[in-house]
Order: C-alpha cells, then sequence, then structure tokens
C-alpha cells in the first residue's frame, strides 16, 4: 500500500495526541528503564552504567519487602472492602428512601475533601486516650488502643482511611450504573415473586459487571498510589509497619535522592501494575457481558 | 535659571531611578513553613522592607511547603540548572546540599571585619550543624531546641511543688510515677511524660542521648556511634518510661497530637520543641511551666529548624545580594521580633539585649529556658547521605518503643544499616 495524502492527513490529526502520549508516557517509562540500571548522580559525578546492582539492592533491601507485603495486604483489603461497601451505598441510595439527597451527599463528601485534610482529622479519631474511635471503645468496657503508633494496628488503621476514601468514589460509578437500568426488569421480578437477593444476584449483579470491572481496575490502580495519608499520618512508621511501595519510592526518590534506585522501584510498580491490568482484562473482560 | 536647574536634577533623578530600575538585582528566596502563624505575610514584610533599604535589590519570597518540599523543589531546581538564589532549608541538608554541589560557602563573602564580626555574632550551638570543614555554608534563621513542658495544675494536685520541674533522670521517674493517674479498672487518665516518636524521633532522642553523655555522630558526618552503649542505655531508658515504669503512653506516641495531648490534661510533662510555645500559651486552659530538659550524666537537647543557604549556581551578583540579605534578616532588632512573633529562638545573644525581646522575656519568662538551655545543647544529628541514616535510627528507636526489638537489637542493626550506607564516605 503507498503512504496517500490519506494517510499523511490521518497521522498529522494523530500527531498533538501522538506528541503527549510520548512526551508524558513513553519517554519517561523508556527514561525510568534506563535509570534503573545507572547509578545515582552525585554532585559533580555522572551516572554510570551498573547493571543490575540496583536490582540486586533492591532484592536484599528488608524495607522494600517490608513495603511489598504491606501493599499486598493494603490491596487485599481496600479493593474487596471498598466494592462491597460502594455496592451496598449505591443500592440503598439507588430505592426511593427520605433524604436520599442527603444521603448521596453524605456518601461521596469523603471523595471531595483532600486526602491531606481528611488524613490529619483522622489522626485525631485515632488518637489514644480521647480520640473519637478510642471513647467510644471506653465507653464499650475495651482498653484505649494506640492505633498509630502500634505496628500491629498501624496498616489497618490506614486501609481504614483508605476503604473510606474511596468508597463513596465508587459509589458514584454504580449508583449511575443501577439508574440505567431499566426498570422493567424490577417489575418483572416482583411479579414473578423474586426475593430482593435473587433480584440482585441474579439480575443487578450481572448488568453491573461492566461497571464493576472499571471499578476493579481503577481500585487497583487507587490500592499503589494512595499514599498521601501515609505521609501525615504515619510516615511508613512504626518502624516501617505501615511503608507502601510509592510512600518508599518517594523516600528514596526525593529523600535519599537514589534516582538509580528509585527508578529501579518505578519499573517494579510498573511491572506489577502492568501485569495485574492485564490479568484483568483477558480474564475478566471475557466473562463480562457487555450491552 | 533656578528653575532650570530644578527641572534639570528632576529629570537627572528620574533617570537614575530608571538606571536603578534597570540595575535591580533579583533575589529569588525559598522558604518553608513548619509552625502555626502567619509567617508568609511576616516574610513579605521583610522583603518589602528589605527593599526600602536596598532600592536595587528585590527580594521575592517563595513560600515552598514544608521543609521537605522546600528542599524537593530547591534541589530540582538546581539540577535543572535554575536554583532559588537562596533557600531557608533544615540544618541538617547541609550535608546533602554539599554533596550535590548546590551550596557556596558564606566565607566567599566575607571581606570586612563587620563580616567577619557578623558571622560570630551568633550562639555557637547554632553554627554547628552549618560550618564543616572550617567553612560557614548555612547561617541560622529559624531555630529551635526540645525543652519540657509541664502542668503546673497537675503537679500541685500531685503534691509537687509547681516552680520545680524534674532536673534528672531519677526525678523524672519519680515524679512522673507521682503525676500517673489510673481510675478504677486500671486505664490511665493522665500520663507522667510523654514524648513523641512519630516521624523524627531521632530528635528527641538525642535529648536523651546526648543527657547520657552519647554524641551520635561525629562532625564529618562520616560516622556514627548509634550501638554505642550509653546509646543503648538511653534508649533503655525511653523505653523504660512506658514498659517498665508505665508512666509514659506504650507504642510510638504521636507528634502532631502531642500538645493538644498536654492542652487536654492526658500527659502532665512533655517534650516538644520551643517553636509549640506560642501555641501552648494561647490555648492551655491552665498555668504551666517551661523547662530545660533533666540531666543524667549531663544536661543535653539537641538544636533544630533551618539555616539560610546561598545556591552555586545563582549569578554572583545575586550572591551577594542574598548575602546582604542575610545580614539584614539576622540583625538583632529583627531577629528579637522574629522570636517573638513565631516563638522560634533568637539566633544571636544580642538579639536578647534588645529592648523588645526583654520587655517580652520580663512578661513570659518561659521564653528565656530555650536560650538558657544553648549552652547544654548540641549539633542535631546530620552525616552524608542524611536522611537515609536517619532513617535508619529512626526506624529502630520505633522498634525498641513498640517492644518489636530490645535496646540492644534495635540500635545494633541501625549501626550495621548506617555504616553501611557511610561506607563511601571513609
Amino acid at each position: 500500500m503507498t503512504l496517500t495524502s490519506r494517510h499523511i492527513q490521518a497521522y498529522l490529526l494523530l500527531l498533538p495526541a501522538f506528541v503527549f502520549l510520548v512526551g508524558f508516557t513513553h519517554y519517561p517509562a523508556i527514561a525510568t528503564l534506563i535509570d534503573s540500571v545507572m547509578s545515582a548522580p552525585r554532585g559533580g559525578r555522572a551516572p554510570a552504567f551498573i547493571g543490575l546492582e540496583n536490582y540486586q539492592a533492591m532484592i536484599q533491601d528488608p524495607v522494600f519487602w517490608k513495603s511489598a507485603i504491606n501493599n499486598l495486604w493494603f490491596a487485599l483489603a481496600t479493593i474487596p472492602a471498598s466494592m462491597a461497601l460502594s455496592i451496598v451505598m449505591a443500592l440503598w441510595v439507588n430505592d426511593k428512601i427520605a433524604g436520599r439527597q442527603f444521603l448521596r451527599m453524605s456518601y461521596f463528601l469523603p471523595t471531595v475533601m483532600p486526602m491531606i485534610a481528611v488524613a490529619n482529622i483522622w489522626i485525631f479519631f485515632y488518637t489514644p486516650d480521647y480520640g473519637l474511635i478510642n471513647q467510644i471503645l471506653q465507653l464499650l468496657g475495651f482498653k484505649s488502643l494506640n492505633f498509630l503508633g502500634n505496628p500491629d494496628l498501624a496498616l489497618m488503621s490506614v486501609t481504614i482511611v483508605a476503604i473510606w476514601k474511596e468508597a463513596g468514589f465508587f459509589m458514584i460509578f454504580y449508583l449511575a450504573a443501577l439508574q440505567t437500568l431499566s426498570p422493567s426488569y424490577r417489575e418483572a421480578a416482583q411479579i414473578e415473586g423474586a426475593s430482593r437477593w435473587y433480584f440482585f444476584w441474579r439480575i443487578q449483579w450481572p448488568l453491573l459487571m461492566p461497571t464493576t470491572i472499571f471499578v476493579l481496575v481503577n481500585a487497583l490502580i487507587n490500592s499503589v498510589r494512595m499514599v498521601d495519608h501515609i505521609f501525615v499520618m504515619t510516615n511508613g512508621g512504626p518502624n516501617n509497619a505501615s511503608s507502601l511501595l510509592l510512600f518508599y519510592l518517594y523516600e528514596v526518590g526525593f529523600k535519599f535522592w537514589d534516582r538509580g534506585y528509585a527508578s529501579t522501584l518505578t519499573v517494579v510498580l510498573l511491572a506489577i501494575l502492568a501485569i495485574a491490568g492485564l490479568v484483568q482484562f483477558f480474564l475478566l473482560d471475557r466473562r463480562t457481558h457487555y450491552r | 535659571m533656578k528653575k532650570f536647574i530644578k527641572s534639570f536634577s528632576v529629570a537627572a533623578a528620574s533617570l537614575c531611578v530608571s538606571t536603578a530600575v534597570l540595575a535591580q538585582t533579583e533575589v529569588s528566596f525559598y522558604f518553608p513553613v513548619a509552625v502555626g502563624g502567619p509567617i508568609t505575610k511576616i516574610i513579605d514584610g521583610y522583603a518589602a522592607d528589605f527593599n526600602k533599604n536596598n532600592p536595587n535589590v528585590v527580594v521575592t519570597p517563595v513560600y515552598a511547603g514544608s521543609y521537605q518540599e522546600t528542599i524537593v523543589k530547591s534541589l530540582t531546581a538546581h539540577k535543572s540548572g535554575k536554583p532559588p538564589t537562596a533557600a531557608i532549608l533544615l540544618s541538617t541538608d547541609t550535608f546533602t546540599l554539599i554533596d550535590e554541589d548546590a551550596i557556596v560557602p558564606m566565607d566567599n563573602f566575607v571581606k570586612t571585619d563587620a563580616d567577619r564580626q557578623w558571622i560570630k555574632s551568633f550562639f555557637p550551638a547554632f553554627m554547628l550543624n552549618g560550618q564543616i570543614d572550617n567553612k560557614t555554608w548555612g547561617i541560622p534563621f529559624q531555630r529551635s531546641t526540645v525543652v519540657m513542658y509541664y502542668n503546673k495544675q497537675a503537679f500541685k494536685a500531685a503534691g509537687l511543688d509547681p516552680e520545680k520541674a524534674p532536673a534528672t533522670w531519677t526525678e523524672l521517674v519519680e515524679m512522673g510515677t507521682k503525676l500517673t493517674k489510673r481510675d478504677a479498672s486500671g486505664n490511665v487518665t493522665q500520663w507522667g511524660i510523654q514524648v513523641p516518636s512519630s516521624g523524627f524521633p531521632y530528635w528527641l532522642f538525642q535529648g536523651f542521648s546526648t543527657q547520657n553523655n552519647a554524641i551520635l555522630a561525629n562532625a564529618a558526618g562520616t560516622k556514627v556511634a548509634y550501638d554505642d552503649l550509653k546509646t543503648i542505655e538511653a534508649l533503655q531508658f525511653w523505653m523504660d518510661l512506658s514498659q517498665k515504669y508505665k508512666i509514659h503512653p506504650p507504642g510510638v506516641v504521636q507528634w502532631g497530637t502531642t500538645p493538644r495531648d498536654f492542652m487536654e490534661g492526658k500527659s502532665a510533662m512533655i517534650w516538644t520543641t520551643t517553636g509549640n510555645l506560642t501555641n501552648i500559651r494561647k490555648n492551655a486552659p491552665f498555668e504551666f511551666g517551661v523547662a530545660m530538659l533533666p540531666a543524667n550524666a549531663r544536661r543535653g537537647s539537641p538544636t533544630g529548624g533551618g539555616n539560610f543557604f546561598i545556591f552555586k549556581k545563582a549569578p554572583a551578583k545575586e550572591q551577594q545580594a542574598a548575602y546582604e540579605f542575610a545580614k539584614w534578616l539576622t540583625q538583632p532588632e529583627r531577629a528579637a521580633q522574629w522570636s517573638i512573633d513565631t516563638g522560634y529562638v533568637a539566633v544571636s545573644p544580642a538579639a536578647y539585649e534588645t529592648p523588645a525581646l526583654k520587655k517580652y522575656a520580663a512578661e513570659f519568662p518561659p521564653a528565656l529556658v530555650a536560650r538558657d538551655q544553648l549552652p547544654h545543647a548540641v549539633a542535631e544529628l546530620s552525616t552524608h547521605d542524611n536522611q537515609r541514616v536517619t532513617k535508619a535510627l529512626n526506624d529502630g528507636l520505633q522498634a525498641g518503643l513498640t517492644g518489636t526489638k530490645t535496646a540492644e537489637q534495635a540500635l545494633k542493626d541501625a549501626q550495621i544499616e548506617a555504616t553501611r550506607l557511610l561506607r563511601t564516605y571513609q
């Protein structure tokens, strides 16, 4: 096939988007890959090629493994919990109940508030002795807990904040999807005498599947992306108990100024995300019914 | 004729002004905000006043966020070739800035006797982190130390003399025990003592370690003494406060909520920065006292806070102007007012001799405690690859305080990590 003027025109039309895609996605990714096999530039010293030394250092780095395992738990908790919560909330505020607008707004509120502000408020919820949660615990006869200062509780505490923050955001998508479902399904189900659970499980849930895929991908991305509150609440402590991959990456890159090693961590993070994304699309997408 | 001369001189004057405008030197100045209060407004005021006195220099202050954000912005700008002319950054980042080849020593600009006098005018404790290899890299600007705040009302209730804070570790434990109150079911309603350990526990730990006669790093920033016997003892004492004597909250205590804990009466004594003085003074509903940290082998506290640095890649003319600005900023009267407005320690003894600060101190004597503690103060922990070497200690301290490791194990592990990181600087 020859290059016709039609082709040239098409490529010209694509050019602006292409420039941005290359400039902000492809070039940084390749530059990161190159940086990851270089030593960190310090002062006058130029970065030198060191092969896979950064990757070896990473495998031997206990803080990296701690952050990776923490991140796995963080993802395993936030993804299902925030999705389940968002469906329940969406189903509830989709019904015709009193104060529906108010409820919808309250559920969505955590999403619109900046994470840094929210984290500062949650610190006081978690404060030992007089914090909100501990006051309730003590009222019920339990002992006060040091949520953020106990290595066994710190990760759970920051996970809960993430779930609380995310659920409202996902609820919006479910709510929108629920409203596109034709009311005739519900009427038919009612005439047939289907139970509420049966109606949800056999009709609403399958029809919501495309939304679920979308939300799942987003939840996965957020589970490695949401670290703002770690900076405010624990700084990854105590003793890295609440450190997540991206948080550690920031520390290495912008506190330790070790660009080479930070790039190595970025490459690994990218690889994990890419694999997870591909698995989701190839396995789940096939089973999903799009209308 | 007279009229002509007049109009001529007006024209000449306006010509001068316009050439002055053309020859103006612009000094970009990054600064962080780390304490409460209208800091940005005060700094903008300084820039405007300086311009009034020096019409050919325009200082453009840029509020750059927290200390961490400010150094990220400054170093990123430095790496791209266009750094700010000057910035306020943590004094402990001096090694990092030197290793990145980002700053110039002040000695480059010290020419007259007055200049040499000025460099000598600061409290020696504040120069420790900024003077390396016989050069002065940073000028102290917003500096602090750790002090102890105590609740006089709680002292009275526990039968203690409200004018006498604990002066030794033994007294700290004795008084702390008396001040710890429990309800019928054994829950603590008031802790004796609280020392925060989230975020940067090394800084407060330097109180304990210095008091136990341990110095955590050498002046060259190439060696640390994390596993020194005295350092281990110091951590053991901090751990004992909660694990043995049960007068200190268990686990890691939040830095951010500690002043609040004090004002809520949950802790009778706290250690925190002098920078919280104004906040606690305004909000504590009871009478409180401020005291130096208690002594063991000696008294001791680290210094903290930010120094004024000049960047290497800035044009020479801008650097010179920034140097003049630094001199102007640290004049005794201005340093005194800055201290009153913010709670930071004024950086020179001369500032404490100014009428403004004398009057303030007479009204509010706790403002002098930080200064009186300065002779006992040591350099804040700072080494090459500073944040990483410090993180090794932070992790170790938190492991000890949460009971994950023994004091010895925690600090031995920290030492191994720090030694590994510092091997390239030997």
